[in-house]
């Protein structure tokens, strides 16, 4: 069993392209990763293809052959959807057919169209990642059910509308010099708490935008990697994916993430590594209150502590485990789809040197992709390591 | 409201609510689940019982939505809440009470109302 080697990633500028089709978008970052692994498109054996909303957004279903046609390969594609962790649970599909010898270079991607629909109805697809029948037709929407969660975090934990502040202002800060991120601009905690309310306790600047956007990798075996000379350090080390009730009602705990508990146990096993060897991580930050619930769930912090952590400068870029060095959903957007692919290409650019972020994380050796879908009904969780 | 078919037990929970004869579905172990539901997700027993809904459940969490779905457009601003009603929890509308006054752990009875935007039926919450 070989742990796949990341040959290529890239993705495309994240923010407002209402002009720009799917198909572009992701063809953008699909061909530049392609080129940058250096690896003939001939080899290409599948393709995992991360989507979640092209049927309301384009009338687009069946959208994994119409993305390999995109890119210029002539294989199985297959489109995964599993809400916003819809390219992580790709990127799984691509690291177990990799693995158990089924293919030698596989592509795996996302992408997503939002901002053409406008805000309502992109708030409208959103929802239906939540149970149609018990809580779209109780007026919930995706950033009130991410309320209704921190709140009662709030309620069980403590913590505050200031300590979410607190990692806007931190995800804002990191985007700084990220050219891919959709908002580039340093806030402060003010602005954060006076910002208009969205789903009260959360504002407009406790949730990511709205984003049009595409990312691809390519995987390879070990062997493909050293016969071919590629430059891939960086290896998929460990994978996990949990489940939960979709519905919130139906669940023990509203302020606790059992499926991203799940997935990051079952990853951590499958590199043999723990919490503490992890150097950094890119979460799944769609809400401020989301990076709390991954940072606990990872085994970072202890259930209750990690509202704090951004307040006390421990996830910050000069703290001891900074967390979404690209700016997180919040800052870099969240182009659902390709959101867990987006967040592969950030793991490896911090592990090889090459984001502009490294400088935070020198010599680091493990990070790690935490990617969630609905109200944590779906994540995904993949170990990435420096290999020699 | 639009003509389309009913969507079979969930209409029919609603209506047995709106004639105050809630129930929800509990399987032997105890576990409560709404409908449809056809086995107990925690413990596989598929031997679901209905059982009458309690009077009067808990609010656990609750949140003044702002920006709605389109469905909700003149709703809006609402407060949508889950409450606890003993094995089942519940999602709905809190409606009777000043958005500011609601807290965690009031006390409140299950209810159908109609959307201000589309007439249809929608779960609600009252103070009790
Ligand atoms: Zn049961």
């Amino acid at each position: 069993m070989s742990d796949p080697r990341i040959a290529g990633a890239s993705v495309t500028q994240f923010g407002k392209h209402p002009e720009r089709t799917g198909r572009d978008l992701f063809a953008e970052a699909g061909l530049e990763a392609l080129s940058q692994a250096g690896i003939d498109p001939e080899d290409a054996e599948a393709l995992y293809y991360g989507n979640f909303m092209g049927e309301l957004a384009e009338h687009q279903g069946h959208q994994g052959p119409l993305m390999a046609e995109a890119i210029g390969l002539d294989v199985p594609a297959t489109r995964v959807e599993a809400a916003c962790a819809s390219a992580g649970t790709a990127v799984r599909e691509a690291v177990k057919t990799i693995r158990n010898g089924e293919a030698e270079v596989v592509v795996v991607g996302g992408a997503e169209r939002m901002t053409n629909i406008g805000t309502a109805a992109a708030t409208d697809a959103l929802a239906i990642a939540a149970d149609d029948l018990y809580e779209v037709r109780a007026g919930m929407t995706f950033p009130g059910a991410y309320a209704l969660m921190a709140r009662s975090y709030f309620d069980q934990y403590g913590g505050s509308h200031e300590d979410l502040a607190h990692i806007a202002v931190k995800n804002h800060e990191h985007a700084l010099v990220n050219e891919h991120a959709q908002i580039q601009q340093e806030i402060t905690v003010e602005d954060a708490i006076e910002a208009p309310t969205i789903a009260d306790p959360l504002g407009l600047y406790d949730s990511c935008p709205i984003t049009d956007g595409a990312a691809a990798a390519v995987l390879t075996t070990e062997a493909y990697a050293e016969e071919h000379d590629l430059d891939a350090p960086v290896a998929i080390t460990g994978t996990g994916q949990g489940g939960d009730n979709l519905a919130l009602q139906d669940r023990p705990h509203l302020a606790q993430t059992p499926a991203a508990d799940k997935a990051a146990e079952e990853a951590y096993g499958d590199a043999g590594v723990g919490p503490d060897d992890v150097d950094f991580a890119e979460v799944h930050d769609c809400f401020t209150i989301a990076e709390v619930f991954a940072i606990e769930s990872l085994g970072f912090y202890e259930r209750g502590e990690g509202i704090a952590a951004a307040r006390d400068g421990e996830t910050t870029r000069d703290g001891d485990r900074p967390i979404n060095l690209s700016g997180g959903l919040k800052a870099k957007g969240h182009p659902v789809g390709a959101t867990g692919v987006a967040q592969l290409a950030t793991v490896t650019w911090l592990l090889d040197g090459s984001h502009p972020r490294a400088d935070a994380v020198p010599d680091s050796t493990v990070g790690v992709a935490h990617n969630a879908g609905g109200t944590v009904a779906s994540t995904t969780v993949h170990v990435m390591e420096v290999q020699e | 409201m639009t003509e389309s078919a009913q969507d079979g037990e969930y209409d029919a929970w609603l209506d047995s609510i709106e004639s105050d004869d809630g129930y929800y579905l509990e399987c032997s172990n105890g576990h409560g689940w709404l409908p449809p539901r056809r086995v107990c997700p925690r413990c596989h027993d598929q031997d679901l019982a209905r059982v009458d809904l309690p009077e009067s459940g808990e609010i656990a969490s609750y949140t003044t939505i702002t920006v709605p779905t389109p469905q909700f457009e003149d709703d809006a601003p609402y407060v949508t809440a889950i409450a606890d009603f003993g094995p089942v929890s519940v999602t709905g509308l809190v409606r009777g009470v000043d958005p500011d006054d609601v807290a965690i752990g009031d006390v409140v009875g299950l209810d159908v109302g109609e959307r201000v935007t589309t007439g249809e039926r929608v779960v609600v919450f009252r103070p009790r």
